[in-house]
């Protein structure tokens, strides 16, 4: 899974009838101090997230599992609402530092 | 599979029901010498991991949810494992043995072991 920021939706009138009633949230995927990194992703919901709101979300054949036994053909589902963020700062300095001594 | 490191955890009330009970991990894929391989993914955990421990991942959905004890889950990341140890046979590339220390990386192929001749 991957941690991500709702930042927009798409509305589709011409679909397939497995995504009648899905939600189509545009993602930014994050890190874990928030800040975007990689490309938007269109995800379906199965939360009610809404906009600006930090999820995780799944991606793959997995996707599509929540929403059993409907037939859903998605590839991104977000699956849960993030509350809180615990992060170790010494854990991410030990994966840092690896990382500079070698370059 | 791949290495990771634990470097946090998350906590959701809105989630997918059979995440409930479920420890979801930050977990930052490294590579063999220990540095940092791209952003830090959620994976649940399969193996009462901590933070600080360097961990086994899985990014299979069937992996993943087998790992957590569960028959199908919107899952695709998983720890299934801590490491104690990793150990290179052929001679590492350069930079890496000097990249183990700090990194708690890879244990460095001993000097006879790559040095045999027939």
């Amino acid at each position: 899974m991957q941690l991500g920021r709702v930042v927009g939706r798409i509305w589709s009138s011409v679909k397939n009838p497995g995504l009648e009633a899905q939600r189509l949230l545009l993602v930014q995927p994050v890190k874990p101090d928030l800040s975007a990194s990689g490309k938007i992703v269109i995800c379906t919901d199965c939360t009610g997230a809404g906009t600006d709101e930090v999820v995780y979300w799944v991606r793959g054949r997995e996707a599509s599992v929540p929403f059993q036994p409907g037939e859903v053909p998605t590839d991104a589902t977000i699956v849960g609402i993030v509350d809180e963020l615990h992060v170790d700062a010494n854990a991410v300095g030990k994966a840092e530092r690896g990382r500079t001594s070698v370059s | 599979m791949q290495i990771g490191l634990v470097i946090g955890d998350l906590s959701a009330t809105q989630k997918h029901v059979s995440h409930e009970g479920k420890t979801m991990l930050l977990v930052q894929p490294l590579g063999l010498d220990g540095s940092a391989l791209g952003n830090p993914v959620v994976a649940v955990d399969g193996v009462k991991a901590g933070v600080g421990d360097r961990v086994l991942l899985v990014y299979d959905g069937f992996a993943a949810f087998t790992a957590a004890g569960l028959k199908q889950a919107p899952l695709d990341t998983a720890v299934i494992g801590v490491i104690d140890r990793v150990e290179l046979f052929s001679a590492a590339p350069a930079g890496v043995s000097e990249a183990l220390a700090p990194a708690g990386g890879v244990t460095a192929p001993k000097q006879q072991h790559k040095q045999k001749t027939p």
